[in-house]
């Protein structure tokens, strides 16, 4: 990850955070404070030699980053087009999360603060944040919705044996976005001792551009690397988005190559016109949610509605403001897939690379599936397309097992 | 002009606190939360704060995020928050209302703030918007004529009291402390504090919300503050009821013992 403040024009939020009508801080003013804190260290943090020195360290020796990109030849036999992977699914911890989560353990113990709390879902983000604790022998509770802790019951214990503690919470649709606004509501009261790990590129400023900055690297790696294998930049980089953390760490570096077709793929779920989906740029609209403005699932009255997707990690009602502005600004394209095509490209990758990938990377497979095929047709020749891979599926083992039917019984 | 400085400008008169009773709309329905709040009013509280039901209140403790399911599982619409001020305005009660902003955004920022005033309310309480964010809100309000009450915590810097008051208008809401809406079994001991340092930045009558539930906290928070304001613990008057007349009834022991409680200022 490069430390200077290199990005174009436009690629940066202003000073309040806000990505044009994006962003911004919609928070309790006992917050602000807090969030100012956090702000000024991270800008400090982001141009300190000893911070990136420690923080590229890690990531080398502990997270075991750069990740490679492997090009999945009989993959793209099926996708009509080049794919070159970014293997963020051998991170340690298993996914691209580990970054971020180094990256704001750090900043933690340089506010001197003692004590993280987290927001998780499927619990990846949750495992990731319970490992960095206990790397930096810090305090750890994390919030997960009651649905899912029974979901996830495996993930929960991996956070116990990392010395976690697991708060189910049991109030409004008992998921992702309740377990968000409990943690929100522990770190009013305990904001003095408490930094708050946000797990992806949304909330209030500073966490979206803060997010986006410690996974950064994805993109910066795969671009060097597509060079270096085929001489040339991608065609198309696809990834998937809920929150949308590994989308922007893997589009960042190629916003400014105009040649470069930015893919996001959300959760249609059952499909976006069944409303039971969870791609809020592509059913939703503009809205308030958790501190920032972005594009939400909600209705007429501004409730947030609740979102569906096999995959827990995109099962959020929101999206980071960064991807609303890219949308907006017609840089990024973004596009539904539904549960059933992000399945298929699952078990097309199983069976014809030996990957078991992370359903919710599932969908950016899919992705290129369907546009592998657009683009050769539009270029005329084999199209390059950079997949982000961004996590493993060995946590999903049990909810593929049961899609496809291959579970014993007694499982 | 700010339209609910009539009511401290009255309490201040008698030498006594403004009361201020929080309600969600639509809890436990729309008629029996109209009914919550008329009784509110007809044991002494002065002015009603109805909060419009939100799926992710983040700023609101267990009471009011259960009181706030109730009432969105009612089917509640934002148009009936509006009824409900409505009905509430004409018994001669001063009514604001505490609202997170998306549902705010979605009715449209000006057509919201036209018609609370047309339905007599007197503003906004804005526990998740700050000034900062607040243009469109500044800019309907002065169209309208409505106050804007932006809150302040503890943490807040001297510089963002300042800022914070510069753009309240009837009054500012102080929380008590560093966490979320609920009834505690202590008074704030930041909440003074915070109180004396805006008296130091502005004449605008000072409310002090979080964790206040009996008359005896009302009169200790009377003694230094403009207004106490009450939540969790009178909804949880309702919540607890095996029925709504027993409901109501606990509600007006409440909120008259509040009202007490502000008429006593413990200095």
């Amino acid at each position: 990850m490069s430390a200077d403040a290199a990005a174009p024009a436009g690629q940066v939020p202003d000073a309040a955070g806000h990505f044009g009508r994006f962003g911004g801080r919609f928070v309790p003013e006992a917050l602000v404070a807090a969030l100012d804190e956090l702000d000024a260290a991270y800008r400090k943090a982001m141009t300190d030699e000893e911070f990136l020195a420690e923080f590229h360290a890690l990531l080398r020796d502990y997270a075991a980053t750069p990740s490679r990109l492997y090009e999945a030849q009989r993959f793209s036999a099926k996708a009509g087009a080049r794919v070159l992977l970014k293997r963020e699914d051998l991170n340690h911890t298993g996914a691209h999360k580990v970054r971020n989560v180094l990256g704001q353990a750090l900043l933690t113990k340089r506010m001197g603060k003692t004590r993280v709390i987290a927001e998780t879902g499927a619990g990846q983000h949750g495992v990731a944040t319970a490992t960095a604790a206990a790397l930096f022998d810090l305090e750890c509770v994390v919030y997960m919705g009651e649905v899912d802790t029974e979901r996830q019951a495996l993930n929960v214990a991996r956070m116990r044996m990392l010395g976690a503690t697991v708060v189910p919470v049991t109030t409004g649709s008992r998921t992702l976005k309740d377990a968000m606004n409990e943690a929100m509501r522990d770190w009013v009261a305990n904001v003095d001792t408490t930094h708050y790990l946000i797990g992806t590129a949304a909330g209030p400023h500073p966490f979206p551009e803060m997010v986006r900055d410690f996974v950064r690297g994805i993109g910066e790696e795969a671009r060097q690397q597509c060079l270096d294998l085929t001489g040339a930049l991608p065609d198309a980089v696809a990834a998937c988005v809920g929150g949308g953390s590994n989308a922007l760490g893997i589009f960042h570096a190629f916003v400014p190559d105009p040649g470069v077709r930015l893919y996001g793929f959300e959760a249609g779920g059952e499909g976006v016109e069944t409303g039971r989906h969870a791609a809020s740029i592509t059913g939703g609209s503009s809205g308030v949610l958790h501190g920032t403005r972005t594009y939400v699932l909600q209705n007429a009255d501004g409730q947030t509605i609740e979102s569906h997707s096999i995959s827990a990690g995109l099962d959020y009602p929101g999206v980071g403001p960064e991807h609303a502005w890219l949308h907006d600004s017609g840089r990024a394209t973004y596009l539904p897939v539904n549960d059933d095509e992000a399945m298929a490209a699952f078990a097309l990758l199983c069976r014809t690379e030996g990957i078991i990938p992370a359903i919710e990377s599932s969908h950016a497979l899919a992705g290129a599936l369907k546009i592998g095929p657009q683009l050769a047709a539009e270029l005329g020749r084999e199209p390059v397309i950079v997949v982000n891979l961004s996590g493993r599926g060995d946590k999903d083992v049990h909810t593929a097992g049961g899609y496809f039917g291959i579970l014993d019984k007694e499982q | 002009m700010s339209r609910i400085g009539v009511s401290f400008d009255k309490a201040r008169a008698d030498g006594r606190a403004v009361l201020v009773g929080c309600m969600p709309a639509g809890f436990p329905t729309v008629e029996g939360s109209i009914a919550a709040m008329k009784a509110m009013v007809e044991a002494g509280v002065d002015v009603i704060e109805v909060e419009i039901p939100y799926s992710d209140p983040v700023m609101d403790g267990p009471v009011i995020q259960k009181a706030s399911d109730v009432a969105l599982a009612g089917g509640v619409r934002t148009a009936d928050t509006l009824r409900i001020i409505a009905a509430v305005a004409e018994t001669g009660a001063q009514v604001v209302t505490m609202t997170y902003w998306n549902p705010i955004e979605q009715y449209g920022v000006d057509a919201f703030a036209r018609d609370l005033a047309a339905a007599g309310g007197t503003g906004l309480i804005t526990p998740d918007l700050i000034p900062d964010e607040a243009d469109e809100w500044l800019a309907a309000s002065d169209t309208y004529g409505l106050d804007r009450t932006f809150l302040v915590s503890p943490s807040s810097t001297d510089a963002r009291l300042r800022m914070t008051v510069e753009h309240c208008r009837g009054f500012v809401y102080a929380t008590a402390l560093m966490g979320v809406t609920g009834a505690r079994a202590q008074t704030s001991q930041a909440a003074p504090i915070l109180v004396s340092r805006l008296r130091e930045v502005t004449d605008l009558p000072v409310g002090v919300g979080l964790g206040v539930g009996t008359g005896a906290q009302a009169g200790t928070v009377a003694g230094y503050a403009d207004g106490v304001i009450v939540g969790s613990a009178l909804v949880r008057c309702l919540l607890d009821a095996p029925d709504q007349a027993a409901g109501l009834a606990a509600l007006r022991a409440l909120s008259a013992e509040l009202a007490e409680g502000v008429r006593n200022p413990v200095r």
